[in-house]
């Protein structure tokens, strides 16, 4: 009973949440909406027993692509107003669209029995006396240990693309020159000299 | 009791509220990549809803990945759309035309 309030609670939250990010006037309250978004539907991945994921989903999209999004609509001066231009046109169209695509899915879901598959041979079932974290750790770090480092692979070439793309030159600014730094010596730098006491040195 | 019906219509909504988003918002290049955040959210509860209700743990592996992906789609389409702004000074789509050849 908990569990369907429970889900019901999150299921409703999670579709108005994602309503309101699309059709929000202000970018950054659609950025809140997209935050509370992923905290519902993680909610609903706790209620079937995927912690791991639920956490890596509020860690990683609330904490990390939530904020890179508020970082550029703050950073960018757009006039949104301008944008909304067509919404209501293009609303439409997709509003129709979305429905069909929707019935369509549904209209599968109903015709989809789970008769054909063949249980015996999953991949990995899932023992009720591992964790899930546990469980987990355990898939990730053998069988699909090649497919974890392309997925840091991933982000690496994810990092370094958006360094490489949004970093430019600025005049004016002075920066750290390591040629320079390397080749300077030590004889160019320093002066050994003897002063006589009391006299000082001229430099 | 839920079933995982219930999971598969709720991620087919968010999936097309993520269709309905990009084809709204067919000016503002942000809530596009929003919109594909939602797309790939709902695919995401599909997988795990499965992996829970098959007892397989390889969808919840997935959708690690899945969000790995996300994750860096999020970082380089932001960076494209800083650029953008920078060389044009608008984010509406309809102005992208620099490409043609």
């Amino acid at each position: 009973m908990i569990q369907a309030i429970a889900f019901y609670l999150f299921a409703i939250m999670v579709i108005v949440s994602g309503a309101l990010t699309i059709t929000s006037r202000n970018p950054v309250h659609a950025v809140l909406w997209l935050i509370l978004a992923f905290f519902n539907a993680a909610g609903l991945m706790v209620l079937v027993g995927a912690e791991f994921i639920a956490m890596l989903l509020v860690i990683v999209y609330v904490g990390a692509v939530a904020v890179l999004f508020l970082f550029v609509v703050m950073m960018l001066n757009v006039d949104f107003a301008e944008l909304r231009a067509g919404f209501a046109r293009y609303a439409a169209i997709g509003l129709a669209l979305a429905i069909a695509l929707a019935a369509e899915v549904m209209i599968a879901f109903g015709a989809w029995s789970a008769g054909g598959i063949q249980l015996a041979r999953r991949a990995a079932p899932i023992d009720p006396g591992v964790s899930n974290i546990a469980a987990i750790g355990q898939l990730l770090y053998t069988r699909y240990l090649f497919v974890f480092e392309g997925a840091g692979l991933v982000l690496l070439v994810a990092m370094i693309g958006a360094i490489v793309l949004t970093h430019r030159e600025r005049g004016g600014v002075r920066g750290q020159n390591v040629a320079r730094q390397i080749a300077r010596r030590p004889q160019d730098a320093t002066r050994n000299t003897q002063p006589v006491v009391g006299q000082g040195i001229d430099l | 009791m839920i079933g995982l019906t219930h999971y598969l219509v709720v991620a087919a909504i968010l999936f097309a509220l993520g269709v309905v988003g990009i084809i709204a918002n067919r000016k503002n290049l942000i809530v596009m990549l929003m919109a594909i955040e939602l797309i790939l959210l709902a695919v995401n509860l599909n997988f795990v809803a499965f992996s829970s209700y098959l007892n397989d743990l390889v969808g919840q592996v997935f959708a690690m990945f899945v969000l790995t992906v996300a994750a860096g789609e999020a970082a380089i389409g932001l960076a494209i759309l800083v650029i953008y702004f920078r060389g044009r000074g608008t984010i509406s789509v309809d102005d992208v035309n620099r490409m043609k050849g």
